[in-house]
């Protein structure tokens, strides 16, 4: 993403955020409620009346992880709330070719709007042109396509925005420390979002003088991978006083190896936003402090503009007529303070 | 080693004992004694790496314990993989077995019936998916490579549907608390003491029973197994089956040590117990293969992974070191074994 449109999409995604978690966007263009952004989440879904009938089609990578599980959940029962919304949803696939035919189905069926979280962000994007060419406008979720004619609307998660928060809560913390060490537990290093968190996290940690990132370790998202990482780096650093993890899910095995080595000498931040890391965090008792969101609720938001393009409206809350072209999401950050707000929207 | 039973394939390795005593026994035990050298002259050099580079963190009772630790699983699959490859085949969904097994024993359902309950569903499952590849091949006339391929896709599929990608936490303390420091036996972890039980027994198996013969004489030119009398479609049966028991246990090791079933658990499995076993000297084309030499092979892997994080290198640094180290210790291991 240009910085540009990073920036305005930090904006819009906290305007969001304080209206209440998520960006519920998606209603009439006629603004009655103008100027009020505070009520405005709740009373745009409960008031929202039944429009014009939009048949939505929704295609998303195979579920075989707990964020992508939550973001397919998300889009369903978003739909479903919704009596002029049809979600044709195809069966999620990792191989391209597989998602390429499904969404090429999806265009000959004649839905009305598609939403595409796409395996691969570079490999979709011939069939996100086509599409838009077929007349059909595309919500590109999270992954972001080639190119910006490939989709009307991109609305996604910041992984540079992730690390930042994630450095910057953790350099509020240790501020006053002298000589603070810093650990990072990655994710997949193959991915680039892998690579955005972590420039973000070193970015946000050259503003504290105090503190130095003593070592970096990638694990793969999964709890073995987690776990075993995580036991790896505890052996070689006898004593830090913070430590970020990329993911919640792999961070249920790195919570596992660090109660297996009976550490509990440094604080922990989380990545993604897991039911289990929420109650963690509530209960207290262990090193797991915080977790900086990637909100699967994303999902939610996109069949909510899908639905306002649909039937050719705005956002309300905003003076714009049309839906934008980039929403980044913002990343924040929950901990003890603030989790109960959180807690539904956490993924298992 | 132990390859006694083996009429079809001829020692190709010229005889390494210098006092030329033609004794087939003889000219196998120091075989068999130059290749475990060498693996463990590799394994020294890398504990020399590690010391040199890492002399704190490295050479500590802690990380003999985690290294070993970390061995378990793995190891445990290795073993029934080299079976496997000794008698001439091949199993690619190790992995896929040990995540259904580690997801199914994981289920709410199955946790109410405790650590008995667990244990016992990731045995069976194994078993039951040991089984079907071994009625497939064996019976079914299906390739292995094809058949064990098939059970990785709907093993892994139906570990999916199970989980529907979400994470099982153990609740059951008597599993977790087995990860815990507080049940290490004299310093020991229990994972440890399973991994040395399985690598014992299947010695003994391999070396000391008609079934341990059967199988490399299956794997060194089955036709010839079949004429000696041997029930080759039965055998193989059986070896599938030990293969998928061996994936059940790593299964329910997976589970202690990570606190959780997941559908993502063993990925790529297939590959690391293969390699280690092909490091440890078996022959990918059957008929020779030591259980001694696999499980030094995966201590071989798990130490370079250990060296790598304690020296906190990149994950593509890793990599490339991982794939040229493989080729080194293969290589070292030939030159040796056949000087």
């Amino acid at each position: 993403m240009p910085e540009f449109t990073s920036r305005r999409g930090l904006l819009f995604g906290a305007a969001a955020v304080s209206a209440g978690a998520v960006l519920t966007g998606c209603t009439s263009n006629e603004s009655k409620d103008e100027g009020d952004t505070s009520g405005d989440n709740k009373q745009a879904v409960a008031d929202d009346k039944p429009g014009k009938r939009v048949t939505i089609g929704f295609a998303g990578p195979q579920a075989d992880h707990g964020w992508l599980n939550a973001i397919n959940d998300q889009a369903k029962s978003r739909a479903k709330k919704y009596q002029d919304v049809t979600l044709e949803a195809t069966e999620g696939s990792n191989d391209t070719a597989a998602q390429i035919g499904q969404v090429e189905t999806l265009i000959n069926k004649k839905v009305d709007v598609l939403v595409i979280l796409p395996a691969d962000g570079k490999a979709l994007t011939q069939v996100g042109l086509k599409a838009m060419k077929a007349g059909i406008p595309v919500v590109n979720l999270d992954r972001i396509f080639a190119s910006a004619q490939a989709y009307r609307c991109w609305i996604g998660g910041d992984n540079y925005g992730m690390g930042l928060n994630a450095g910057r809560y953790i350099g509020e913390k240790l501020k006053d420390k002298k000589n603070a060490k810093v650990v990072e537990l990655a994710g997949l290093d193959n991915l680039e979002l892998t690579k955005q968190r972590t420039k973000g996290f070193d970015d946000a940690l050259k503003n504290y003088a105090n503190i130095e990132k003593v070592a970096r370790q990638a694990a793969e998202f999964t709890v073995e991978s987690g776990q075993s990482k995580m036991s790896q780096l505890l052996q070689a650093q006898k004593g830090f006083d913070a430590l970020w993890n990329h993911d919640d899910d792999q961070g249920v095995g790195a919570l596992r190896a660090i109660e297996q080595a009976g550490r509990d000498d440094f604080m922990m931040v989380g990545g993604a936003g897991a039911l289990s890391a929420f109650q963690e965090i509530k209960q207290d008792r262990g090193v797991l402090k915080a977790t900086v969101l990637y909100p699967p609720t994303m999902a939610a938001s996109a069949i909510d503009l899908a639905r306002a393009l649909g039937q050719g409206k705005g956002v309300s809350g905003m003076a714009e007529f049309e839906i934008p072209a980039s929403l980044t999401l913002y990343s924040a950050v929950v901990d003890k303070d603030n989790v109960d707000q959180y807690m539904s929207t956490g993924f298992k | 080693m132990t390859q006694p039973a083996s009429p079809a394939r001829p020692v190709t390795e010229k005889s390494p004992p210098a006092d030329g005593a033609p004794s087939p026994w003889r000219s196998l035990l120091a075989r068999v004694d130059v290749r475990t050298l060498s693996l463990l002259g590799v394994l020294a050099v890398l504990v020399v790496i590690g010391g040199v580079t890492e002399p704190d963190a490295f050479l500590d009772t802690d990380n003999l314990q985690l290294i070993l630790t970390q061995a378990s699983v793995i190891g445990v699959v290795t073993v029934g993989m080299t079976f496997v490859i000794i008698s001439g085949g091949i199993d690619l969904s190790v992995g896929a077995i040990v995540a259904l097994a580690s997801v199914w024993a994981t289920t709410v359902a199955t946790q109410e019936y405790g650590f008995a309950g667990i244990l016992f569903t990731a045995v069976v499952v194994g078993l039951g998916c040991g089984l079907v590849n071994g009625l497939l091949i064996a019976y079914g006339g299906m390739v292995p490579f094809i058949a064990t391929l098939a059970m990785l896709a709907s093993g892994r599929g139906l570990a999916l549907e199970i989980t529907d990608g979400k994470t099982q936490m153990v609740t059951v303390d008597g599993v977790l608390k087995l990860g815990e420091r507080d049940s290490y036996v004299l310093g020991i972890p229990p994972l440890v003491l399973v991994l040395a039980a399985v690598t014992v027994v299947g010695w003994l198996l391999l070396n000391r029973t008609t079934f341990g013969r059967r199988s490399v004489a299956v794997g060194g030119n089955a036709e010839a197994a079949r004429l000696a009398g041997i029930d080759v479609r039965r055998q193989r049966l059986y070896l599938y089956l030990l293969s998928g028991l061996c994936c059940g246990i790593a299964a329910f090791l997976l589970i202690i040590l990570s606190g959780s079933g997941q559908n993502t658990n063993g990925n790529l499995y297939e590959l690391d117990a293969i390699a280690a076993a092909i490091i440890g000297g078996t022959l990918l084309s059957g008929g020779r293969g030591t259980i001694t030499g696999s499980v030094l092979g995966v201590l071989i892997f798990t130490t370079i992974t250990n060296i790598f994080a304690l020296n906190n290198l990149e994950t593509a640094v890793q990599q490339i070191a991982k794939g040229a180290i493989i080729v080194a210790a293969v290589l070292v291991q030939r030159r040796t074994a056949t000087a």
